[in-house]
């Protein structure tokens, strides 16, 4: 077998791919953040008593559903500069273009996980906010959107997983994030395996990061006071009974 | 009649559907007083009561708070619209069959909520002032549980301090233990007695009749939407005068 150890253990401690990581990360999470967002009013305009803007938000995710995220990744890099002549200037990075792409394709699916969270939490919570005076912008901020990112994280979780991986696709419009860098190194040295490992080792720890994070939200979205006994693997030290996760002082 | 109503409701009407289901009610409730309003479910009683909260915008008849209109308000958009709505709904606490708490927040949290987005008042004053009405349920004790952790009955009376910890005019109770096992029924009568004691202005629709009779200043007895009888508790209970109010007094011995 011809895997030289040593051309994988020196990869992935070069600036190169620890910059590749960095880019591959930095674009993951810009691009869920603001897919989230986006998402947000998208299902906020599904759920409107408006029809033209349901129709709006209906044909968005019609459109980005349909598309595959690389031909999306690839008209934004080379076919929007041929049209809007502002874009061919330096500040229209592969980074931007990449964020662009991303966001807006997630988004469509985002729309679809916050449109059922807001779906699932109970009518009478709305009635009880209003009930205390609450306007609307009150009652979404105060009462709902708390359980709308409770019943969200799990699902966008995964979503910012699948992210992550698919900021590999950035590599058709030379964004140097991992799956680049490797090429490059591959292209000089056909060191195939050897790159290609690095690459991987990144991602898994990448993503058992994010994993680990995920868990940690999870319970700090679980509404009971942390009693003795109740989660003695995970509980922190510093909870003593009584002390709830959102309690004042 | 009292000098002057709290609450006073003309003529309301609510419409589902081309179906009249709150058929010209009228109620006028004064400082200190304590309506029961019972009858049969369908009765269009929750419904009055929602109008009453606000929660229902009524298709007839006007709602005056202390003399002055409320709801209803012609706002030119329904931006301004809604936003009068929660201006007056302020003053009028409700609470809910099933209490309707927010998971997401301790008994401390759910009552000092609103007091700080809707009344502005400093995060460390609507604490305090959270605690002394979770105190005043027994239930100070609790301040830091989760709904989830609560029983009915407890979560029944966080839900009533929720609604007084905002100083409303009128207290309106919606079948307030309807949704509770019976042995915690007690607890949250006990609640609602005390407040009647301490001179709040409430409007209760229940279906402990026994309890209705203890507290109310006037009963309603609602059938088909419309108020079919009204009088002093005593009267009520004894000799009744419309033959449904003696049907329904029956049924529910």
């Amino acid at each position: 077998m011809d895997f030289d150890v040593g051309i994988y253990w020196d990869a992935l401690r070069s600036s190169e791919f620890l910059h590749g990581a960095f880019l591959t990360v930095a674009l993951a999470l810009a691009s869920q953040v603001a897919a989230t967002i986006l998402g947000f009013f998208l299902a906020l305009m599904r759920t409107s008593r408006s029809a033209p803007v349901r129709v709006v938000s209906g044909v968005y995710a019609w459109v980005f559903r349909a598309i595959p995220t690389l031909l999306i990744l690839l008209f934004i890099w080379n076919a929007l500069p041929q049209l809007i002549p502002a874009l061919t200037e330096d500040w229209f990075t592969p980074f931007l273009a990449g964020f662009i792409g991303l966001s807006v394709a997630e988004a469509a699916y985002m729309a679809e996980i916050i449109r059922s969270a807001l779906l699932s939490v109970d009518p009478e919570q709305r009635l009880a906010a209003k009930a205390l005076g609450m306007t609307p912008a009150q009652s979404m901020r105060k009462v709902i959107l708390p359980q709308v990112i409770r019943i969200a994280i799990p699902p966008t979780g995964n979503e910012l997983i699948t992210m992550l991986k698919f900021t590999s696709l950035t590599s058709v419009i030379s964004l140097q994030e991992l799956l680049t860098v490797s090429q490059q190194n591959i292209a000089a040295t056909f060191r195939y395996a050897e790159f290609y490992a690095a690459a991987a080792t990144y991602y898994l720890v990448i993503v058992s990061i994010l994993m680990v994070l995920q868990m940690r939200l999870e319970r700090r979205y679980e509404w009971r006071t942390r009693e003795a006994g109740r989660r003695r693997a995970f509980s922190r030290r510093r909870n003593a009974p009584g002390m709830g996760a959102a309690g004042a002082g | 009649m009292s000098e002057q109503a709290v609450l006073e409701a003309k003529g309301i009407t609510k419409v589902y559907e081309g179906r009249t289901v709150v058929d010209s009610v009228d109620l006028n409730v004064g400082r200190g007083e304590v309506k029961a309003i019972i009858g049969p479910s369908g009765s269009g009683k929750s419904t009055f009561l929602r109008c009453l909260a606000l929660l229902e915008i009524p298709d007839g008849g006007e709602l005056k708070l202390e003399g002055k209109p409320i709801g209803n308000a012609p706002g030119r958009t329904e931006w301004t619209r809604e936003r009068r709505l929660a201006r007056d709904r302020q003053h009028i606490g409700m609470v809910f069959q099933r209490f309707n708490l927010f998971p997401h927040l301790t008994a401390e949290g759910n009552v000092q909520t609103a007091l700080v987005t809707v009344k502005g008042v400093p995060r460390h004053e609507a604490r305090e002032r959270a605690r002394q009405m979770l105190d005043r349920v027994g239930l100070l004790h609790r301040a830091h549980a989760y709904p989830s952790e609560l029983s009915g009955g407890q979560q029944q009376r966080v839900a009533i301090a929720r609604a007084l910890v905002m100083e409303p005019k009128v207290m309106l109770f919606d079948e307030p233990t309807s949704a509770l096992d019976p042995e915690l029924v007690r607890e949250v009568l006990d609640v609602i007695e005390e407040l009647a004691e301490a001179g709040t202005t409430m409007v209760v629709v229940t279906h402990e009749l026994e309890f209705a009779r203890g507290i109310a200043s006037e009963m309603v007895m609602m059938d088909q939407g419309s108020v079919i009888e009204r009088g002093d508790p005593d009267r009520f209970f004894t000799s009744p005068e419309h033959p449904r109010t003696r049907q329904f007094l029956a049924h529910m011995e």
